[in-house]
């Protein structure tokens, strides 16, 4: 970790850099959307929904409209003739129907269906005066009964919408049913779980926040957005919300402070905002405040799940069977169709080498926020769902979970699993064996008798996880139903005096890209980092991008980089031939320097670029002056990260309270060009599983559908003194077979993988076959009792 | 109402005329332009708004402007000059990446700052517990915790070597 701040030219991949993007963030100097006050500025205030199901009878907005301050006041009707918020994915139903798509409106007009629902958006001159006048307008509501759980939403008295009177969107299937239920019926034992997967709320620190502008001189719109692709906003904005010219649209995602998936999403509020920017010709903020994120935001996960696993009398398994039920929300969010089914169920293999599995999810809406894709969106559900049936058939069985998990590895690669993926590369052995050392199981029989003298119980588990990264071969992604391709785009500048800008469609919103991709580029170009600056984050200046998530910004968007990087050291060496007096093929590129292979003679980079655009001595006939090259990487396959966690706990069997005593993980990422960030997103990535599966959980009320847990004095957020310090190493690793870096991705790993480790160690610790999450003192506690 | 007060921030004497209603997190924002200063939730709990008040550590979102007549207010910004080294804290918190997307960051230096200087707090458990009103989703803590070892080392060290100069 001892690597120096200012790197020399080479050897740069595989170096803790210390982040260049810190400076401004330490010193107060980063530029979040709500630090821009624009000339002319004004604020808006969304009026929100006090129900979570009613019919809207009538709106008055006069006494609003002519309060202190304001400049417009709009309703649905203002929006009606403005199209619904799009999803990006379509599901279609087993029975070959498409997923039901009721209208997402911007501004409700006709009917309610979560709390915090838009119900009208006031624009003043200060955020104060639009909030006050917003307490101005009159509502006529007509309460009609909520649908709120999960597991029950399907046939509940409540409707969600007419165009789904049983609630469902889908029911969906993957993998081969006869086949599955077949091997089941041979099975020598079967485990068999039901379980909630708990509804998340997301709570990057940074609530979303939006500045719309619009310029009558040349009819163009510009908006800046807490978000992590935006292109990705403007595309769905311009295309299949707003019909406004996209040429006319500039979108930019300054600095922004972390996403988890939550901005990924085109939300209501930015469109509403860009919208009624033209129609008062001066700029509009919205800064949402905490409560209203916790009522605005998608969350994740809410899934109701029943998993069965069958093993032979050798313990192989032979086949998994599973039913969930997930939660959709109150309107499927951009990418809410997708997480529960294409980014769930074909990650249920794991890493084993089951043979036969079957999958069948039903999506429901209900009178909640939107559920999309938060940190692993649908790989943590799908990893606790195998990794739970793991653990629990060993402890069943009497069999060392360890051993049971070795047992069934897969060693063969590539691998087709009866779940749709081929997976490249792994060696799940190898993360395994590095986390039993790292953890000290061996020596876990004498903690616990220490423990036990001490009346506590102490416990350990294990979560072997696979997922699927690097999204995503748009092909494949496109016969499954994305309405997007997957690919990213990158464009490389060099400048005349050899210094270089990169343009990036990746998004960093605290995963510095700023280093990790100069890193490469400096490496690959044999120039000192300092002279490489990364851009990202503004239509204006990247010419294209899918942003970030599913930890796809080195693997898909550094792949693009690497692509355009080979382009300008192929013209490169043509430049380099002419001064040479060389063939081209008879160029060689390293360490920054064009030389003529066996000879002393040489030209260096800079010198090269300068001749570029100086081509007085120039083959112009055949090249055009110039250093520059864009580049589009559309990847082959997933990329597939696993590893293996273990988890320790210690619990006092008196209070339920959990204390995590150790928790190790051992990842395999592939290469790796930034220890230090990998390292820290792994940290994140197990905080928040860990969060999962003792603290956290967003709860709306049953009866009214009201939501429970709506702010930080409700909701558990990890704090400093829940977690540990973690052991974290990545593994030697198998480097991905089909990418230019042999790069998996890191970002939601942690999170993926945890979950199950720490319910189970809670499990190991108190003899109980499950426990829900999250694990709080009071579950636990409870879970004693009934043991008893 | 509006009340004219006088403070210090950032080492500068200055004379305003505020609301009352105004909190010291609006004042530094949005009438100082100090955007280092955060604003992460509504219910004093996320420490995003942290900023020194006569050498303490407060949530700037949980006191009026007028309640900091008089004060000297320190904020982010004010902890290193422009131009210049970094605080040893803020130095501490890249050299151990004891940040991601830096929302959390001005806030937590403010309260690390604050733990060295009024709380002698140096065992990891001492860190963690004294860290409880600050929020961060990104890291984990564990890097923030390094950070806050290493900072504190090197506050004691340069105030050991101020103290054997004079």
């Amino acid at each position: 970790m001892n690597a120096p701040d200012r790197a020399v030219t080479s050897g740069l991949i595989g170096q803790s850099v210390r982040r260049r993007e810190d400076a401004r963030f330490l010193t107060g100097r980063g530029q979040y959307t709500d630090d821009i006050v624009l000339p002319r500025q004004t604020y808006a205030y969304f009026l929100r929904s006090p129900y979570a199901n009613a019919l809207i009878k009538s709106i008055k907005v006069a006494e609003a409209e002519s309060a202190e301050g304001v400049l417009g006041v709009y309703t649905g009707e203002h929006f009606r003739a403005v199209g619904g918020l799009p999803c990006g994915w379509l599901i279609t139903s087993l029975d070959g129907t498409p997923m039901k798509e009721p209208r997402h409106p911007i501004i409700c007009d006709t009917q309610v269906r979560h709390v915090g629902d838009q119900v009208a958006l006031v624009v003043a001159e200060t955020y104060e005066q639009a909030k006050a006048a917003a307490q101005l307008i009159e509502v006529d509501y007509d309460e009609q009964t909520p649908v709120v759980d999960t597991a029950t939403a399907k046939g509940a008295t409540g409707v969600v919408h007419a165009e789904a009177p049983d609630n469902v969107c889908y029911t969906w299937g993957c993998g081969d049913k006869a086949a599955t239920d077949a091997a089941m019926a041979t099975a020598a034992h079967i485990t068999r779980l039901e379980f909630l997967n708990n509804r998340l709320i997301p709570n990057a620190i940074e609530p979303r926040a939006a500045n719309a502008s619009y310029n009558p001189a040349d009819e163009s719109y510009t908006l800046y957005v807490a978000n992590q692709n935006p292109h990705v906003e403007r595309l769905l904005m311009c295309a299949f919300v707003l019909g406004i010219p996209e040429h006319k649209v500039r979108v930019v995602a300054p600095d922004v402070g972390g996403g988890f998936g939550s901005k990924i999403f085109l939300y209501a509020e930015e469109t509403a905002l860009t919208w009624a920017s033209k129609q008062i010709g001066r700029p509009i903020k919205w800064t949402a405040d905490r409560s209203e994120a916790f009522l605005s935001d998608a969350h994740g996960r809410d899934h109701a799940t029943v998993a069965e696993m069958g093993l032979d009398a050798d313990n192989k398994f032979v086949a998994m069977r599973v039913h969930t039920t997930a939660n959709l929300g109150a309107y499927l969010s951009t990418f809410g169709s997708a997480v529960p089914t294409i980014l769930y169920a074909t990650l249920l293999a794991g890493q084993y080498a089951t043979p036969k599995i079957y999958a069948e999810v039903t999506g429901v809406f209900t009178n909640t926020a939107p559920v999309d894709a938060y940190r692993g969106a649908g790989r943590p559900e799908a990893t606790y769902t195998v990794e739970r049936l793991v653990e629990t058939a060993a402890k069943e069985l009497g069999l060392d979970p360890a051993e049971l998990r070795r047992h069934n590895f897969i060693r063969t690669f590539p691998y087709a699993t009866p779940v749709g993926l081929s997976y490249d590369v792994g060696d799940y052995d190898a993360t395994l064996d590095a986390v039993q050392a790292l953890a000290d199981v061996a020596g876990f029989a004498a903690r616990r008798a220490v423990s036990e003298a001490q009346g506590l119980k102490r416990g350990l588990g294990y979560s072997c996880y696979i997922e699927a990264c690097g999204l995503a071969p748009s092909n494949i992604a496109g016969a499954l139903g994305a309405r997007a391709g997957l690919f990213e785009a990158g464009e490389v500048r060099v400048h005349p005096t050899g210094k270089v800008t990169v343009f990036t469609g990746s998004h960093s919103h605290g995963q510095g890209h700023e280093t990790t991709f100069a890193q490469v580029v400096a490496h690959k170009l044999g120039i000192p980092i300092e002279d490489v600056a990364i851009e990202h984050g503004d239509t204006a200046k990247v010419l294209f991008g899918m942003g970030t998530y599913g930890s796809r910004s080195l693997s898909v968007g550094g792949s693009a980089i690497v692509k355009a990087l080979d382009k300008v050291i192929a013209k490169g060496k043509k430049i380099a031939a002419h001064l040479l007096e060389a063939a081209d093929t008879d160029i060689e590129f390293e360490d920054g320097v064009f030389k003529v292979a066996g000879t002393d003679k040489s030209v260096p980079f800079a010198s090269v670029s300068l001749t570029a655009y100086v081509p007085h001595n120039y083959p112009l006939e055949t090249l055009e002056p110039g250093l520059n090259e864009n580049a589009f990487y559309d990847p082959t396959n997933f990329t597939y990260p696993s590893g293996s966690y273990v988890c320790e706990v210690e619990v006092d069997p008196l209070t339920g309270v959990v204390r995590i005593d150790r928790f190790s993980a051992v990842d395999d990422f592939g290469n790796i060009v930034n220890p230090m960030i990998v390292e820290g997103q792994v940290h994140g990535g197990i905080a928040q599983g860990i969060g999962q599966a003792l603290l956290e959980h967003g709860i709306y009320d049953k009866e009214t559908g009201q939501l429970l847990t709506g702010s930080y004095m409700d909701y558990a957020m990890p704090r400093a003194d829940d977690l540990p310090s973690f052991q974290v190493q990545t593994a030697k690793g198998t480097p991905c077979s089909h990418n230019p870096l042999g790069v998996k991705g890191c970002g939601e790993a942690g999170a993926i993988g945890s979950p199950p480790a720490v319910i189970s160690a809670i499990c190991d610790a108190l003899g109980l076959k499950d426990l829900a999450m999250p694990a709080t003192p009071h579950t636990v506690w409870s879970a004693i009792q009934a043991a008893r | 109402m509006s009340h004219k007060i006088t403070l210090k921030v950032n080492g500068k004497a200055l004379t305003r005329t505020v609301e009352d209603g105004q909190l010291l997190v609006q004042f530094l924002r949005e009438d100082l332009a100090l955007t280092g200063t955060h604003v992460g939730c509504d219910t004093s709990q996320c420490g995003a708004c942290t900023v020194h008040l006569n050498g303490r550590a407060v949530k700037s979102c949980s006191l009026l402007t007028v309640q900091a007549s008089g004060a000297e207010i320190t904020t982010i910004e004010g902890l290193s000059a422009h131009n210049a080294e970094m605080h040893p804290m803020q130095a501490a918190f890249k050299e151990c990446h004891g940040l991601q997307c830096g929302f959390c960051t001005p806030g937590m230096v403010m309260s690390a700052i604050d733990l060295v200087e009024n709380h002698a707090c140096s065992s990891e458990a001492e860190i963690r517990a004294a860290l409880e009103g600050n929020i961060c989703r990104c890291t984990g803590y564990h890097n923030i915790v390094r950070a806050v070892q290493t900072g504190s080392a090197a506050m004691t060290a340069a105030m050991t070597a101020s103290r054997s100069l004079t």
